[in-house]
């Protein structure tokens, strides 16, 4: 990653569009470099179009508009008050979890951090389960008790959504663990963002995961900013993905503003996983277009870099290599954007329909066994 | 019945429990090779072999997560810390994975899983590896805690909180792993959860202990007899859910409570016990309730000043004449 401290479009003198530019941080990559590397990935994405069948490839497009679209629409929820507490969007990251679910198997696990929606519903969760959860309705996935932050559904092995940073790892470390355990050659994916890394929760549970040959595969979604802080600003060694040489665990680096490199290197992954029970790393770069969460004002970002980040639009950019390669058409795009359109409106139809949960769910599902007083 | 030490109760247990259910496996530092720190865990990789019996590097957090994670999909992990002291640093896991996955999934996934390991004092092993943590954990709802202070009652009690769906911190004490009793020889023995046991009937005055410090409310209990004073000692057995109605029970009939425990008394288990009390039998009390706790110390390494920080016969007989207003 190149450090670059000046170019054409960010000088330390620049403000965001909120005010504040923090004077740490460096421009992450000169313009001129990122211009590049879009054309380079498109090209790429374009030779490669012919290896799918085109149900994959719309597919996947499907679902990163959805979710696309569903973050837009939480987002403007939020602002109306609609859903409460905290509201962390993927916007900018759907290739990642799209790429990487699109790479395993119905029965294979997902656990993830609290920027969630977008693997929930890459992972098969009804849209409506999720926004009745964001509402906080007894519809809701977690039946209103979790919120953003705790989506779950055992129909399609999603494992949640955790508040505490790199808290999933070690759980997913014994989910693997388990599979292995029951003799099946399900594999657990574990997705967290590149300020985890810095937990010793994930440390201990890579050496666990190669100590004890657990097919697991820890995805660091790099978006390059944990909250406020730039990876510059957090880590002594940024190259993530060789961190896990320290653990002999398997790594790659991974565009993630190419839903197909994800989807391929997260297959490599998962093969290793499945016949060999081996953990593997995958770091995948990627940008979040809005702040950390609906209430960050993203000071420490400048507009440029937000912007130039928008070019390499992982949605645009596969689009862009669909259009061009003449693999779908101006008619299924629409079709597409319009069929989005109306599952995003009725889940929130449904999660508006919903009832808020009631009063006794308090107290239910505190414990499994409840043991009630003996008189 | 056999008469044998709260070890081998406890290995029994563990044994009995692997060989019942597929699902459950051990795991915790030296529980496998070494054959447990304590002796707990002798015999069992020998019989279970290294995929039910696992040696983890010292690695708390990465341990107890990964229990957790593996309980969440079915298995039914029995985690060890060495001593309870090192669960401190898994408190993450324990508390905002355990403890509140089934809630926030709104019901879905359960954790079938038991942490235990033995809490409070030791000899002499100074501030860092002395520490009674029951009411740390108390404090979770999710969380159930279990203390046995015999060898049937560990035996009972590990069997049950392995069976349990829920998890349990099932806190053993050192001191005591020597300590012989009866057990039912009966293999599928085991002691509800969440039930309290009257270990000397009286009349005058309660006394509620737990681990270590029933044997020593025991002996007080004798020791008071011979002034008269006949007191009842009830042993929850399990912290939380507290079994309250049988502590209640008593103080009605005895109208003074005097709660014995090695804890510090600051928020602690004598704390809840003694509110509760009075919240439920305020009228049948005829003097406060009075808690003989651990010194409000980190606890010291020479030994003069280690006994001192403990609970004795001692200061208990004394705080049920207190209550009871002799002298």
């Amino acid at each position: 990653m190149s450090k670059q401290q000046t170019s054409e479009f960010a000088t330390k003198s620049e403000k965001s569009s909120t005010g504040v530019m923090d004077p740490d941080s460096v421009d992450l990559q000169d313009l001129s470099t990122m211009a590049r590397d879009h054309q380079e990935v498109k090209e790429q994405q374009k030779s490669r179009l012919s290896e799918f069948d085109l149900e994959t490839l719309l597919d996947l497009y499907h679902q990163m508009l959805l979710i696309r679209r569903f973050e837009e629409k939480s987002a403007e929820a939020y602002s109306m008050g609609k859903i409460g507490g905290f509201c962390h969007l993927y916007i900018g990251q759907e290739a990642v979890g799209v790429g990487a679910i699109s790479a395993i198997r119905k029965d294979d696990y997902v656990l993830t951090s609290y920027r969630e929606h977008g693997q929930a519903i890459a992972k098969g969760m009804s849209p409506e389960s999720i926004m009745a959860e964001l509402f906080g309705k007894a519809g809701g996935c977690s039946r209103g008790k979790g919120g953003s932050m705790h989506m779950f559904d055992t129909s399609v092995n999603f494992l949640g959504g955790h508040a505490i940073v790199g808290g999933q790892i070690p759980l997913a470390t014994g989910v693997a663990f388990a599979t292995k355990y029951l003799g099946t050659d399900q594999v657990t994916l574990c997705f967290f963002g590149e300020a985890a890394v810095n937990q010793g929760a994930f440390h201990e549970s890579l050496n666990l995961a190669q100590l004890w040959k657990v097919p697991c595969i820890y995805i660091c979604e790099n978006n390059q900013y944990g909250m406020g802080t730039s990876v510059q600003r957090a880590m002594s060694f940024h190259e993530i993905s060789q961190k896990a040489c320290a653990y002999e665990l398997a790594s790659e680096f991974v565009d993630g503003m190419d839903v197909l490199a994800v989807r391929e290197a997260t297959q490599r992954a998962v093969e290793r996983a499945r016949k060999d029970y081996l953990p593997t790393l995958l770091e995948v770069r990627t940008y979040r277009f809005m702040g950390h969460s609906m209430s960050d004002p993203g000071n420490y970002r400048t507009r440029a870099e937000i912007e130039k980040y928008q070019e390499r639009d992982p949605i645009k950019l596969f689009a862009a290599s669909l259009r061009e390669e003449g693999v779908v058409d101006e008619n299924t795009f629409q079709e597409i954007e319009a069929r989005v359109k109306d599952e995003v409106e009725r889940a929130v139809r449904f999660a508006e329909e919903s009832p808020a949960p009631d009063a006794e769910e308090l107290y239910t599902d505190v414990y499994a066994n409840p043991i009630e007083p003996k008189s | 019945m056999a008469v044998i030490t709260m070890r081998e109760a406890l290995n029994q247990a563990l044994r009995e429990e692997l060989q019942r259910d597929d699902k459950v496996f051990l795991m915790g530092e030296e529980v496998a090779a070494y054959q447990g720190a304590y002796k707990v865990t002798k015999g069992l990789l020998e019989e279970f072999g290294e995929k039910r019996v696992l040696d983890t590097p010292i690695t708390e957090l990465g341990f107890a997560g990964l229990g957790v994670g593996a309980a969440m999909v079915g298995l039914r992990p029995i985690v060890e810390f060495m001593t309870f002291n090192f669960s401190i640093l898994a408190t993450d896991q324990i508390i905002n994975s355990a403890a509140k996955m089934l809630y926030m999934s709104g019901g879905q996934y359960k954790i079938p899983i038991v942490f235990r390991g033995p809490g409070g004092s030791a000899f002499q092993v100074s501030s860092q590896h002395s520490q009674a943590l029951e009411s740390w954990f108390a404090y979770f709802p999710g969380l159930k805690v279990v203390m046995p202070s015999s060898p049937a009652d560990a035996k009972g009690l590990l069997k049950s909180s392995i069976r349990d769906d829920d998890p349990v911190i099932f806190i053993e004490q050192e001191r005591m792993y020597g300590n012989k009793g009866e057990v039912p020889d009966d293999e599928d023995f085991t002691i509800p959860l969440g039930v309290a046991e009257v270990k000397r009937e009286g009349t005058d005055a309660t006394i509620v202990a737990r681990s270590l410090m029933v044997p020593v409310a025991l002996k007080a209990a004798e020791q008071l007899e011979k002034s008269g004073v006949s007191c009842e000692v009830i042993d929850p057995r399990t912290i939380r859910p507290l079994d309250i109605n049988a502590i209640v029970k008593s103080v009605k009939k005895t109208n003074r409570l005097v709660v014995a425990e090695e804890s510090h008394p600051f928020c602690g288990v004598g704390a809840e016990i003694s509110t509760q009390v009075m919240e439920r039998a305020f009228d049948f009390l005829d003097a406060p309730v009075k808690r003989v706790s651990g010194a409000d110390v980190p606890m010291p390494y020479a030994k003069n000043l280690e006994e001192l920080a403990i609970p004795t016969v001692d200061q208990i007989v004394a705080a049920v004449r207190e209550v009871s207003y002799i002298d």
